[in-house]
């Protein structure tokens, strides 16, 4: 009986370290987060361009992670990509003309929705949409623009050397 | 002289099928008897106490150490490309998702699944099984039953014990020794491992379990009943073991990926 009882208290210590472990794995290296009751609010917005932005991204106000990007998808009545946010229910305060923008961490960092206070006096409620946003930045487009420019220009070097004689 | 030859291959052929047709169907068996033997789960527990507490040490051990090599290997890699801040996120994925299960089950292979496999052959040598047959006790459902289920419950715990252990590890030598920014450390694991990752080292140790543990059974309870056939079950447990779980390692993570 007592040799029973070693090998179930030894037992029951090897499943709950187990499964101690497996709850460490899960809640402290994954990003999810499980949400209990508050489920806070959505707010969407539509960008002509995403870029990298994937479903999970936070989206931040100064820095700050108050939300994360449920879904985006693209919308065939605007021409554009919507992208649909979850926001923490503790940031209810966040003024109605807010603009949105799509930013990058970091040189290489992942994107992610940065929200720049409005100074309205009303504040977003769940399902509004932000009305101000700003595209991902696309470094091809903006070589192509840079470049684009450039040629346009006069040659600087040979109209001074024209001018000198 | 040709002919000998091809007669050769297809006997061996014809052995090797018997073999999978042998596994698949004790398999089988093992499967219409698990409802049965998690009713008596007593036998179980006991089992579990075998296969999974008593190779907590030697787990714990090999996932620290190869967590702290995991450390310096992927920091010494990481440096040159000027991102050593990766080193969580690295030593995260490849912990969760390979080294944990295929690791784990290697050693639970020869740690557990050769005493299990010497336990039922000593059994079948010393005529203990045909006892339980005369006094009409089922051995699969005495014996081998609860053996089987033990080592498939312990191996995914086990493997996560495994994981855990290892990031320590690696956190020690990474951010202790080498001096890579806990919060990135942590902070770019959290970003980038994701919880299908866990999962799917769950589910691969899982698979991993059923496999290591239905191979030491069958050879324990088909061994030869010598002194020397005993001896063979347990070599052929960790060697057969071994290369399925590998080649099942492979499987899964070209389907899974």
């Amino acid at each position: 009986m007592r040799q029973t009882r070693a090998i179930e208290l030894g037992t029951g210590l090897f499943v709950l370290l187990g499964f101690a472990a497996l709850f460490f794995l899960i809640t402290q290296i994954t990003s999810r987060e499980f949400g209990f009751g508050d489920a806070g609010y959505r707010l969407s917005a539509s960008f002509e361009q995403v870029g990298g932005l994937k479903p999970g991204a936070p989206v931040s106000m100064s820095g700050v992670t108050i939300g994360r990007v449920e879904s985006i998808a693209y919308d065939f009545n605007e021409y554009r990509a919507r992208v649909t946010m979850r926001i923490d229910g503790a940031y209810d305060r966040i003024p109605d003309d807010s603009d949105a923008g799509i930013l990058t961490a970091g040189l290489l960092g992942g994107q992610y929705v940065g929200i720049g206070p409005g100074s309205s006096e009303t504040f977003f409620a769940d399902g509004n949409q932000i009305q101000f946003t700003q595209s991902a930045i696309v470094l091809e487009n903006l070589i192509s623009k840079f470049l684009f420019s450039k040629a346009a220009e006069p040659p600087a070097e040979e109209t001074t050397e024209e001018s000198t004689p | 002289m040709l002919s000998a030859v091809t007669r050769d291959l297809l006997l061996s052929l014809r052995t090797a099928l018997e073999a999978l047709g042998a596994y698949a169907l004790f398999f089988l068996r093992l499967v219409t008897e698990t409802p049965r033997a998690l009713w008596r789960f007593g036998l179980v527990v006991q089992q579990i106490h075998n296969a999974g507490a008593h190779s907590l040490v030697i787990i714990m051990m090999s996932g620290l150490f190869v967590g702290m090599v995991l450390g310096l290997q992927g920091f010494d890699l990481l440096e040159r490309f000027g991102s050593e801040e990766s080193l969580g996120t690295a030593a995260a994925l490849g912990l969760l998702k390979e080294l944990g299960p295929v690791v784990t089950a290697l050693l639970f292979a020869g740690r557990a699944g050769t005493a299990l496999a010497s336990e039922l052959g000593l059994m079948r040598a010393t005529d203990q099984l045909a006892a339980m047959e005369m006094m009409a006790v089922d051995p699969v459902r005495r014996v081998v039953m609860p053996r089987f289920l033990g080592g498939v419950i312990s191996m995914p715990l086990l493997a996560a014990i495994f994981s855990m252990i290892g990031l320590f590890g690696a956190q020690l030598v990474g951010v202790q020794l080498m001096g890579v920014d806990s919060g990135q450390f942590w902070s770019q694991m959290r970003g980038a491992v994701e919880f299908g990752d866990v999962m799917e080292g769950v589910l691969k140790s899982g698979v991993f379990g059923i496999a290591c543990s239905l191979v030491a059974v069958y050879e324990g309870y088909h061994a030869v009943p010598t002194a020397e056939g005993v001896g063979r079950a347990t070599t052929r447990t960790v060697v057969i073991s071994s290369v399925v779980v590998l080649l099942l390692d492979y499987m899964l993570t070209a389907v899974m990926l």
